[in-house]
């Protein structure tokens, strides 16, 4: 084998470099310690630019590579001492060589003199898909973060300063999101350089500015429109904005079938313009912005309606009338509705020697479809004020207006007119299928008032019995509804609240304001529920004020702190 | 900061005719030192959180001390909440609004609205645009009002330990939607450490502190991807709290039947003292079960040293609390958290009773105690 190998090895010395390294799938360039180019394979040479051996490299190649060799060669000549026990991974230096970039691998040179062979390796694709990729996953990591940041919110108004405040960061300097106004003014968020967001409203022409007003009339989506930053009007730029406009774009938010408005991107003369690609990115942003604005507009219009439909089936809020407190509490079934099948009025009497008629009542059922029939029975019952000295009456007329009525639900309720007669409170009370009223007596004693009658809108003919009562000064007549005596819980957890329970809790509640009596009694059913279901639950406390009270306020006017 | 010039006893002469006013249920005499006080000058600043706020602050401590009744109490909070009212029409209460829009509300099932309601007072006084969502708020009605009206914070007042975990749900949502999330209130603990372990962006103290804070500014959280509750409070994931919160009415069933053998006196019990007893139980299970929420030992031998206080005060004699624990730590003996906390309430209570001394001539009234529900 001896003389193979010798020959191998003569014959290596003897062939010339591009020989050698010809076949080499990467320019090679053979180096020595002095820096002078020894040799090159012909792909070294024609990347560059035709370099000869025995030129200086940091002449033939770019100024790194010189740099590099340099530093190769010094840390070969140190001594031994200094190399660490275990060999370090060969370093690798990195370039550009002309348009394209390389990597530059050292190995130690065949001539043993401490010369260095180069093996120079184009990694310009490779680095082009690497920063491809981190742009990519920049942009993902921002439309996540955009994603979660505009569809946390259902409010027009954050949307619009998350979308500006986010373009402002990662698209341009300065943006803005406009969004189609109802009246003449211009309803306008901007933010500059990832601030805080700013909301104005303007008065504007905008149909000064291309695509703007296409946009936000709702005309077919456009691309974004490259404007002419000389043609921008002043209430374009925003305050914060320093320096020129040096390119502008107007980018529509696609909404879901309504227009949800326009981005206005802004950026300084000193940054770059728009590629492409940005665009394209700018555009899925405005996807994601135009949907959560549609959305939050959708929410707040669907809202509005609610509000508006709802208002007449709140339950109202009760105060002093005629010398008589009046106090309610409402506690509808689920916890995010806001009405129920339970509800109460106080219909206050045209004059302070008229009795004022005080309802509540219990629909079957629950939830939206029963507030509709309590809104129904409300309004009857309005109606049928003027004949409140009657309730059996008024009873038998609601029974028939709830039969003829296309609802197959009933209703039980209790009827309360109340009057006040110097410092006392009389009081006619009629239950139609209604728990009985309770009253709390100034001495703790509680007593149910023994009216009862049928329940209405079930049965063609209908009985009540009315029964008169009168409050002393501090005692309150409570109304309540079967939501509370049947809340069910306890300690034991399946106990129900019951009467007993209820008119217990009301003896400790002598000579106590209306108001407090409804929160305690609220405040002790829902403890007994301990968070568990329950039916809508209501209470009206009808209070005559106590003396102390009247001696200072008159009876008949509202005393100045009670408005 | 307030523009009063009052010396301090003339706030305190004012605090103790607004007492008298109070606890004698007259309304027009509370109003009238309020305003006979704002007409001479004072800060409504002042009037609001050095008269009103301690009045009620000696209500709550006149009630547990048995000093005053149920009665009393609630009606002293009523007068207070009108006399509140009506001095926001007072002239030199009047402000604009020039600062941001707050939302102050109380968690879900928190009756006292106090707190709260001055905050809001104080925050309008200093302009800021205040939503007053009152009492026992629920979260989808609190979230539903951020959706519409949009706020630049949410002041949350909680006063009792228990609605923690309602809290914190509600806290969540608020920052979900993008809402910082101010606590306050005795429920997140004397140092706020509870607001801070449940991920509020801020805890204040009292009224004056949320004012300041909320001027210095709360930036708005970033709604991170899937936070849930279990990453507040990763111990969470051992279920303990959920168990022992679900199985209270079983647990409360179990301590009673065992109750009688294990205090004699319990034998004696008329149905209305059982009922009373078994609310107690219920209500220590359900401290256990915030304590085990929060992982916080002082949570639950706090409520029970403060429980064995007001027993006392109503001649129960804390030792009944005892045989509770026992029972307790035999059902639950599988849960290590439990386990601990009840090994920690019980050194707790002997510690006091040896400070105590034992009394065993205490005659038993506990007809007269109203269930241990800290603000009943």
């Amino acid at each position: 084998m001896a003389p193979l190998k010798e020959h191998i090895a003569t014959k290596t010395q003897q062939r010339s470099a591009s020989d050698l390294w010809g076949p080499a799938p990467y320019a090679v360039i053979v180096v020595d310690r002095t820096g002078t180019v020894r040799d090159l394979n012909p792909a070294a040479t024609s990347l560059l630019g035709g370099a000869a051996p025995g030129a200086a490299l940091s002449d033939a190649a770019p100024s790194w590579l010189a740099r590099a060799h340099e530093e190769t060669t010094n840390s070969a000549d140190r001594p031994a001492g200094d190399t660490p026990v275990t060999a370090p991974s060969p370093p690798v230096f990195r370039g550009r060589i002309g348009a394209r970039s390389f990597e530059a691998h050292p190995a130690p040179a065949p001539d043993g003199d401490g010369g260095v062979v180069w093996w120079l390796v184009d990694d310009t694709d490779r680095r082009l898909v690497e920063e491809e990729l981190a742009t990519e996953r920049e942009r993902t990591a921002f439309l996540a973060e955009a994603s979660n940041v505009l569809l946390a919110s259902l409010n027009t108004d954050r949307c619009m300063h998350v979308t500006a405040q986010l373009a402002s960061q990662y698209l341009a300097e300065a943006a803005l999101v406009i969004v189609p106004a109802a009246g003449r003014k211009l309803p306008m968020t901007y933010a500059v350089e990832g601030g805080a967001a700013v909301r104005r409203t303007v008065t504007a022409d905008t149909a000064l500015v291309p695509g703007l007003s296409e946009a936000l009339q709702g005309f077919p989506p456009v691309p974004s429109r490259w404007i002419d930053p000389a043609s921008l009007p002043d209430w374009l730029i925003p305050e914060g904005f320093t320096g020129t406009v040096g390119s502008a774009s107007v980018t529509p938010l696609p909404g879901h079938g309504v227009p949800a408005g326009v981005l206005v991107l802004l950026r300084g003369t000193a940054s770059t313009e728009f590629s492409e690609n940005e665009e394209v990115f700018a555009r899925l942003f405005a996807a994601r912005a135009g949907a959560a604005l549609s959305a939050a507009r959708l929410y707040a219009e669907q809202s509005d309606i609610t509000r508006t439909l709802m208002r007449d089936l709140l339950p109202p809020r009760l105060d002093r009338v005629n010398g008589v407190e009046f106090a309610g509490g409402y506690q509808p079934a689920a916890a995010r509705d806001r009405v129920g099948g339970d509800f109460y009025d106080v219909h206050p009497g045209s004059t302070p020697d008229e009795a004022s008629l005080a309802v509540l009542g219990d629909v079957c059922g629950k939830g939206l479809d029963a507030a509709v029939l309590t809104g129904k029975i409300r309004n009857t019952l309005q109606a049928l004020t003027p004949m409140a000295g009657d309730h059996e009456g008024m009873l038998r007329l609601l029974n028939g207006a709830l039969l003829n009525s296309h609802h197959t639900r009933f209703a039980t309720l209790v009827l309360a007119s109340v009057r006040r007669e110097e410092n006392r409170v009389r009081l006619r009370l009629t239950s139609a299928g209604h728990p009985a009223p309770l009253v709390i007596r100034n001495d703790g004693r509680v007593e149910e008032i023994d009216t009862r009658g049928t329940l209405v809108g079930a049965l063609p003919h209908i009985e009540a019995r009315t029964v008169e009562t009168e409050l002393l000064p501090g005692e309150t007549c409570l109304l309540y509804t079967d939501g509370v005596t049947e809340a069910r819980g306890g300690p034991l957890g399946d106990e129900l609240f019951g009467e007993e329970r209820l008119m217990r809790a009301m003896a400790e509640c002598a000579g106590m304001p209306g108001a407090a009596v409804v929160e305690r009694v609220q405040m002790l059913a829902s403890q007994w529920l301990h968070d568990g279901r329950h039916d809508d639950m209501a209470l009206v406390a009808i209070t005559a004020p106590p003396t102390t009270h009247l001696s200072a306020v008159n009876g008949h006017t509202r005393g100045r702190y009670t408005q | 900061m307030s523009t009063d010039t009052l010396a301090a006893p003339d706030v305190r002469g004012l605090q103790d005719q607004l007492w008298t006013a109070v606890t004698s249920r007259d309304e027009h005499a509370a109003a009238a030192v309020l305003f006979t006080a704002l007409d001479a000058g004072i800060d409504p600043e002042t009037a609001l959180l050095d008269v009103i706020a301690p009045v009620q602050a000696r209500v709550g401590t006149e009630w547990a001390a048995n000093r005053l009744s149920v009665a009393q109490e609630h009606a002293a909070s009523a007068i207070a909440e009108r006399v509140i009212a009506a001095l926001a029409h007072h002239p030199a209460v009047r402000t604009t609004p020039r600062l941001g829009r707050v939302t102050v509300a109380c968690v879900d099932q928190e009756w006292h609205v106090l707190p709260a309601r001055l905050l809001a007072e104080v925050l309008t006084l200093r302009g800021w645009q205040v939503d007053f969502l009152g009492a026992q708020v629920p979260t989808p009605h609190l979230i539903g009002h951020l959706h519409n009206n949009g706020a630049d914070v949410v002041a949350l007042s909680s006063s009792i330990p228990t609605r923690l975990p309602t809290a914190h749900a509600a806290v969540t949502a608020c920052q979900a939607v993008g809402v910082p999330v101010l606590a306050g209130g005795a429920a997140f603990g004397p140092d706020g450490r509870y607001a801070l372990r449940l991920g509020a962006d801020a805890w204040a103290p009292d009224a004056r502190s949320a004012a300041r804070r909320l001027a210095d500014g709360i930036p708005v959280p970033v709604p991170a991807v899937g936070r849930q509750q279990i990453d507040d409070l990763p111990h969470l994931s051992d279920q303990e709290y959920t168990l022992v919160v679900r199985s209270r009415p079983q647990l409360v069933r179990e301590v009673m039947a065992q109750m009688e053998t294990r205090f004699p006196p319990a034998a004696a019990y008329t149905e209305q003292q059982r009922e009373h007893t078994a609310q107690d139980i219920a209500h220590i299970v359900e401290y256990l079960g915030v304590a085990l929420y929060m992982d916080d030992d002082e949570l639950f031998t706090g409520f029970l040293t403060w429980t064995a206080g007001i027993l006392e005060a109503r001649r129960v004699p804390a030792a009944s609390l005892l045989p509770v624990l026992d029972v307790l730590g035999t059902e639950l003996k599988d849960f290590p958290r439990t386990t601990r906390l009840l090994g920690e309430a019980r050194s707790a209570l002997d510690l006091l009773a040896a400070a105590v001394g034992n009394n065993p001539g205490a005659s038993d009234d506990r007809s007269a105690l109203p269930a241990l529900h800290p603000g009943s």
